[in-house]
Parts: structure tokens; sequence; C-alpha cells
């Protein structure tokens, strides 16, 4: 089903909780809305599912306006945040509950209804678990039961509020690939809500990044990297670092710190950087910072945290070299590239004036 | 035109169908029940006019029986006090043999109608009762038939409001904080007057307020052991009985109106004073 | 025993402030029901059974439990709807409502008689011209029942609004989202989740309805075998000097509380929580 979203308002009292927002998903599309607590996603989650009312805009599914239909009526699945089980049912009956309050006329017939909730729990992997209690079972179970619940209704659109949220990140990893297999498997249309960037980028077709109410971007993961559209999206996405520099004749220079200027293609003045931890290189040798800490990364590359004139900057390993990195060892900075936007908002690409050093490789890869 | 008519009325969204119908049955329920009698009783009395009111107020006796319920209930709810913390310590902080049935006993004045506390409080401290013998004999004190006997029919209604509002923040005070008190240096007394007692203040402003509340309109409890007589031991309501009887219904209604005008500041202060605790903690 | 906290009081405070503790309940609270019992029992249990096997005792037995049989279902159902509009719905005036339905706690019950005696009765706005139509609200069955409903009102929904409200609104959001009418949805997921809270707001209500003396003392006008409740007929064998008599009646009534303290007990045991706050 088609979801079409226009100028849509929200107003709490004084706070705008949706200022305007307009998206549209395609047919089997999956999108993440992405963005910090008190963004507006879950309010426009809430609106898609007709929990909350809207104070100006417009909602269509399938090309139907939504307006004054309640929740009801939508037949949209939702998956909520801590799942919203019925505690006093058994998981049989939670995921049976759609069916049963139909209309009498639609209502399936016992054994008829009896082998729906049993393909769904099958279709969820959770087949042995119908005659349990929502208390009774893990996390990961109970999200299992929320989506089946929700798959229940046959909902023409899906909606999941942050449903990896209360999961431990071991299992939440393994049930985002099951959860997108399953999205291609049914043909659904599905929205995610979610504050994991990570948890987007890996899942959505298209991420949707929400701004104080507003929709900021709205793109395929790698366009957000390549080219975000304001400097919050790129702060936001990447765990990048902010640097306040100035750009004279097209180059970018960060007064005192340690860094190389950046080419660039901007007018003079006042400039911002976001620098992604992958985008700035250590080398060994003097050169004005020093490492502070030495990690791995869940993925098992090593990452630098250095220290340049008071700064701590995330950094990548250039090379390797006896006793490098270790900590409290010197080190020069090479920045690979960065995203840079003039003080009017204005983007370009920050790119080395210097040729980058044969080291630096690594640090280009797969961005 | 849907954004000239959205502007004009925000779309409300009810998330849970269903709110007109209970929401009409609640309304309806809490105007036939409550609302429109109390509407009678702020009404009523005005038939006397301003001055009929005041007179019909301030007869000596109206005035005593005013003076003896507040006076009273005031006291009571006092007394209860200290009594009701103990209770709320002991089944809170206390291991006994028997305390799950001290905790379900002090439920007990809910629990017992009216009528069988009166009759029964009135067979214990009558001048030959279980009590009242000893207390006469040995002090020369007589409490039922007297105002006294009305302050403890009181006290005895009172004290599960005060235990029961106490005993929930004791028992989230736990022992850490004055444990926490106590490795800092504070002696018993101080952790008493500066961590315990201002915690629980709140509980016991409140707890005092429904209990002075509850007194004040006390009557099944009270009647057989106050003697009821005139200027001395007859409490405001039960004027209010002796008036209907008489058919001054308005006379009734002033009393009745003046006892719910008189206790609103008392209840008020409570909660303001309440308020300012709970402000100035956060 | 529990290792004792390093600061408790010395063991002879506590040992004292223990004892005061209990000397306290067993003055206040055992003595007046040992007092019901020894009194009711003191001529003897013929005398006992024979005062509530007279015919004025057992009328008086049966329009308690008509009369409870009638406010209670009433306030159980508008306690429900406006425990459940409060807890699970917006709309202005929520704390006004809550406010209101704790209203009747504060009223002297002889108040909550009189207001109805100042509409229905005799010289009442609507009681003339209803005794013409042959309807009698005071002295009368509607005026207990009113009286009643007037004193019990907030029982159901001061237990089950704290509840309803702790477990807040997102599985009726979720059975909405799933097809859920509105009674549907109270009927299959708010109601099974609040029964044990909601059956314990009914035993108190229906102990006070039962139990409850100045209210309906107001409105009763005293009639033997019709308009006395069991209360009531306690006040009359009493001030009649029938005191083995009144005592049997009353400790009847005290039985009663006595169930509902224990099924209150049973209840918190089952729930694991305070059901019941102080009404």
């Amino acid at each position: 089903m088609t979801l079409a979203v226009s100028g849509l308002v929200r107003r709490f009292g004084d706070t705008t909780a949706l200022d305007g927002v307009s998206l549209a998903l395609g047919e089997g599309e999956f999108v993440a809305v992405l963005g910090p607590s008190g963004s507006g996603k879950s309010t426009l989650l809430r609106a898609l599912a007709g929990l909350e009312g809207a104070d100006a805009g417009e909602i269509r599914i399938a090309g139907r306006d939504m307006a004054g239909i309640p929740a009801r009526e939508r037949q949209i699945g939702v998956v909520f945040q801590n799942y919203a089980l019925f505690r006093h049912m058994t998981v049989f009956e939670n995921v049976a509950f759609g069916l049963r309050v139909r209309p009498r006329a639609a209502r399936p017939a016992r054994a008829e209804l009896a082998r729906q909730v049993r393909e769904l729990l099958a279709l969820v992997q959770i087949p042995e678990l119908e005659r349990r209690y929502p208390d009774q079972i893990s996390g990961g179970q109970r999200q299992r039961v929320a989506l089946a619940r929700a798959l229940a209704i046959s909902p023409r659109l899906l909606l999941l509020d942050e449903p990896f949220g209360a999961l431990d990140a071991l299992v939440r990893r393994e049930v985002r690939r099951w959860l997108r297999g399953l999205h291609d498997r049914l043909g659904l249309t599905t929205l995610l809500v979610t504050h994991d960037q990570e948890e987007a980028m890996e899942l959505a077709d298209r991420v949707a990044v929400m701004e104080r109410g507003r929709l900021v971007q709205f793109d395929a993961p790698p366009a957000l990297l390549a080219a975000p559209a304001s400097p919050f999206v790129a702060g936001f996405i990447g765990h990048a670092t902010r640097l306040e520099g100035k750009v004279q004749d097209g180059v970018l220079r960060f007064g005192t710190l340690p860094l190389p200027a950046l080419r660039v293609a901007l007018p003079d003045g006042r400039a911002t950087a976001y620098l992604r931890p992958r985008e700035v290189v250590a080398l060994p040798g003097a050169g004005g910072a020093m490492v502070q800490l030495v990690r791995a990364t869940a993925e098992g590359e090593l990452r630098l945290v250095v220290q340049a004139s008071g700064l701590a900057l995330d950094a990548v390993l250039g090379e390797a070299a006896p006793g490098w990195p270790a900590r409290g060892a010197p080190c020069r900075l090479h920045v690979v590239a960065a995203q840079v936007f003039a003080a009017d908002g204005t983007r370009a690409l920050g790119q080395p004036s210097a040729p980058a050093p044969v080291a630096c490789r690594a640090g280009t890869e797969g961005v | 035109m849907s954004a000239a008519l959205a502007l004009a009325a925000p779309r409300r969204v009810r998330a849970i169908p269903g709110f007109g119908l209970a929401f009409g049955i609640t309304l309806a329920w809490l105007s036939v029940i409550v609302l429109v009698p109390l509407a009678a009783l702020a009404i009523r009395p005005w038939e006397l006019g301003p001055l009929g009111v005041w007179d019909s107020l301030t007869e000596p006796r109206v005035l005593a029986s005013l003076r003896l319920s507040f006076g009273a209930a005031l006291l009571a709810a006092a007394i209860d006090l200290p009594l009701g913390l103990l209770l709320a310590w002991a089944i809170v902080r206390l291991r006994f043999p028997g305390r799950a049935l001290l905790d379900a006993a002090i439920d007990l004045p809910f629990a017992l109608p009216t009528a069988v506390a009166g009759i029964a409080l009135t067979a214990i401290l009558a001048p030959n009762g279980w009590l009242g013998a000893p207390l006469a004999a040995a002090f020369g004190w007589k409490v039922a038939f007297t105002p006294w006997g009305v302050v403890a029919a009181l006290v005895f209604v009172g004290l599960p409001f005060v235990t029961r509002t106490v005993e929930p923040v004791l028992r989230d005070l736990g022992a850490e904080a004055e444990e926490a008190a106590a490795t800092l240096g504070a002696t018993r007394p101080q952790v008493l007057a500066r961590v315990v007692l201002p915690a629980l203040l709140p509980a016991l402003l409140s707890g005092f307020g429904l209990a002075f509340a509850r007194a004040v309109g006390e009557y099944g409890s009270v009647i057989f052991i106050a003697g009821n007589m005139p200027m001395v031991s007859e409490i405001a309501p039960l004027l209010i009985v002796v008036r209907l009887e008489q058919f001054d219904y308005a006379g009734a209604a002033a009393i009745g109106l003046a006892m719910l005008l008189l206790s609103f500041p008392v209840l008020l202060a409570l909660n303001l004073w309440q308020r300012a605790l709970r402000r100035g903690r956060a | 025993m529990t290792p004792r906290p390093a600061i408790d009081p010395p063991r002879w405070l506590h040992l004292a402030l223990g004892g005061l503790a209990l000397l306290v309940g067993l003055l206040l609270l055992g003595l007046p029901l040992a007092a019901v019992f020894t009194e009711a029992l003191r001529r003897g249990w013929e005398v006992a059974s024979a005062a509530i096997a007279e015919p004025d005792t057992l009328a008086a037995i049966r329009l308690t439990l008509l009369v409870a049989a009638i406010a209670v279902p009433l306030n159980t159902i508008g306690g429900l709807a406006a425990a459940w509009c409060i807890a699970k719905h917006e709309f202005p005036g929520r704390r006004l409502l809550t406010a209101l339905i704790e209203l009747p706690f504060s009223v002297s019950p002889v108040i909550a008689g009189l207001v109805f005696v100042l509409i229905f009765g005799m010289q009442g706005w609507l009681g003339p011209s209803l005794r013409e139509h042959g309807i009698q609200v005071v002295f009368a069955l509607p005026g207990l029942v009113l009286a009643t409903l007037f004193v019990t009102f907030p029982f159901v929904a001061r237990t089950v609004l704290p509840l309803m409200q702790e477990q807040g609104r997102a599985e009726e959001e979720a059975a909405a989202t799933l097809g859920a009418t509105g009674w549907q949805s109270f009927r299959r997921v708010t109601l099974p989740n609040v029964k044990w809270a909601l059956l314990s707001g009914v035993l108190l209500c229906n102990a006070r309805a039962m139990g409850e003396f100045g209210a309906v003392s107001v409105v009763s006008g005293h009639i033997r075998g019709q308009t006395n409740t069991m209360p009531l007929h306690v006040e009359i064998l009493y001030n009649e000097y029938q005191f083995a008599a009144a005592f049997a009646v009353a400790a009847l009534l005290a039985l009663l509380g006595l169930v509902t303290l224990a099924a209150k007990a049973v209840l918190q045991r089952l729930t694991g929580r305070a059901t019941g706050p102080a009404p």
C-alpha cells in the first residue's frame, strides 16, 4: 500500500511536535524515520496509526484520505515501543485478538481462527509459545508476538515504534535481519521509527531524518552520508565531530588545530566542518597531535582518539609501525574528506589540498 | 477548504474509542447523585434570607455544636497523628508474630459500621465499661456521655486514615536514607528530625486532613457515646437531624452548608501546605 | 530474624515502641470488636439468635440487602465509567472530575441524607409533586438507595483508578489498532486487567452500603419492618434498652466487616499489591 503524508502539523500547547511533515512511501518500501528523542517521530507514527490527531495536513493510505477515520478502521499494524501485549492473555489470545474483535460477519470460525493464529506464530518462529503469558517469555519473543498480533489483521501498512529498544545488543542484530527478510517475503510497506542510526541505515530502503518536528532529509542511506542536507544531518549521521573554521580563497583552515587545510568550493567566511571518524587518519610522527586512547570497534577495527590542542577527535589508523599506535604517542593527522557548511547553509565537500599519503587508503574504504 | 476547516477546529482524535458513552454515564451519575443534591444544599438556606441564615447559625446551641464538632475533630486528628504513625511504623519496620493481623485490624474502623462502633465504644467507656470503670475509679475521669467521648470516637474512626497514608511513604523511605544520614555522622534524634519526619510530613498532613474531614461529619459512632446534651456534647450533624425533625429544612441546610464551608479552609490550607512542601523538595 | 541495621534504635526502645503499638492496636481496634461479641452473647446464644430471628430484624436484614443490591451495582457501573474516562482518555477537566468523585468522602453522612430530604422531602423541591403521583422517595426505599449511593459513591472509582492509571493506555491503543470497538477494548482488555482491584472496591462499597448509618438515618423515617435497615435497627433496639438484641444485630454487621477485611487481605495477597486505598 502506498502512504502519502503532506503538510502534517501537530501542536501540543506551545510545542510543535510535527511542523509540516510531508513524505511518501511506495508500495513494498521499508522506510525508517530517524531522529533524536523529541524530534516528533513518535507523534508522526501515532498520527499515521490514528492514535493522535493532526492540526493540519493530510494522510493518505492507498490514495484514501484518513481524516476522521479512527484507528480501529485503518487496518494498520502497529508494533508498540514496549509491545503493549495484553498481559492477561496467552500468546495465542494476543495474536487472535484482532480476529476476534471483527464484526460478527467477518469473524473467522473457531477452527479457521486457530489455523490462522498458528500460521502466524509459525511465521514468527514461536509456535511452541502459544499457551504462555507475556510475562513468561523473553523480550525477543514478546517482540515476535507483537509482530504476529499486528500481522493478524492483514495490515495495509506496518508501523514499528522503536521495536528493538527493549532487546539486548546481540539479539538486536539478528532480529533486525530477520525482520527485513520478513518484510521482503510478505511484500509489506513498513515504516520504522528509531533513534538508532545504525538500525535505520542497515534496515531501511530510505531514511527520513527528523529534527524538531521537521523532516530535514529523506533519502537512501548512502545519499545521507554523501550529501547531508543540513548541518544537523551531517552531525547526526555517522558520529561526526563538528569543527569551526574559516574559508579564504577556497581553502578551509582550522585555526590553530593541527589539521591540514581543505580545498572547498565555498565563499570566504566562517564555515563548519563535520569530520567522521573514518575520514580522519592518524599517522605516526610528530604533527601536533597525540594518541589519547586506542580502542577496538565491534567490527574488529582499531580506532584512535587523538588529542589535538585540547580537542578529542576520533580517527582511524593510518599505518602500522613498531610501537604504534600507543597511548601518548605523537601523531599527525590527515583529513580524507569532510562535509563543510557555509554560514548560509550551503554545503560543499572539503577535500585535501595535498595528495593523501599512501597509507591513508584504508580510511577511505567503505564510507 | 480542508485547511480552513482544520484551522477552525483542530481535528480531535480519540485514540481509544468509546469515550462519549462512558463520559455521558459518568456525568449523569455524578450529577444525579452528587452535584444536584449538593446544589440543593447550597441554595435552600437562603430561603431564610441572609439575616435569617445568620440568626439561624448564631443561635448559641448551633455555635456550641459547631465548636464541638470542629474542636473535637481537630483534637482527634491531632491525637491520630502520633498513634497512626506508631502503627504505620510497627507494621512497616517491625517483624513480630501477629503483624499481619495488626495490619488487617488497622482497617477495622473503615469496615466496622459506625453504629456498631458507636455502641461498642459506649459499652467500653461507659462508667461500668471495661475501660470506663477503671478510668473512673483511678482518676475520676468520665469519658462516655461527655465531650471526651466524642473525641474518643473520632480518634477511632480517624486512625486508619493517618496510618494508611503514612505507611506507603514510610515503606518507600526504606532504611537507606536513615543509614546514609547515620554514616554522615547524624545522631538518632537528628536523623529523625532532619530525615524521617520531613519526608513523612506531606503524608502526615494529608492523613490529618482525611481524618479531620471524616471526623467533622461523623455521626453514627458519636451519637451513642456523646450523651447529646445541648450546649455540651451535641455535635453539629445531630443538630441537623433535630432541625429536620422540626421540618426546619432551611435551618438544617444552613448548618450543613456552614459545616462544609468551615471545613473547606482547613482542608485547603493543608493542601497548600503540602504542595509548598512538595515544590520545595522538587 | 533479619539482621538489624546499625542505626536501629536501641533494643529496649525498639521493644517498648513495638509493645506500645500492639497495645494501641489492641485497645483501640481489638477492644470494640471484643465488646460487640461479648455483649451480644452476655445473655446467652439463645437470646442472641432469638433477637435475630425476630420478624422486624429479618425485615431489616432483607431491606439492607435490597438497598445494597441496588446501590452497589449502580455505583460499580458509574465508578468504572468514570475511572475509565479519567485513566484512558484525555479531556479538559480531568483533575476536576477526579476531585468531584472524591467529594462525597469529605461530606458528612448526615448531609448526604439531608440533601435528598431537601429535594424529595415533604417540603422539598420535588417532594410534594411526586407525592401527588403516589411516588414517595424520602421515608421509603428510593431515599435509602439515593443516600446510600451518595456515601458509597467514590469507592469503586477510587480503588480502580490508580491501577488503571498505572497500567497506562498502551494496551487499549493496541486494541484500537487491531480493530476493537470501545466496548470490546473495555471488556476484553481493561476490565480483566483490573478485576481484582474492582472486586476489592465492590466489597468495600458493599460493606459501607450495608453498614451506613447517618445518611440512611436521615431519610429513613425509622418505620419498623419497613424502612429500617440493620444499622438503624441496632439504634432502635439500643435506645429501647434491648442491649443484648442490639449487640446481636451489631455482631452480624461486625461479621460483615470482618469478612470484608479478610476478603480484602486475600485479594491483596492474590495481586501482590495494595488494592484498596483507604476510603
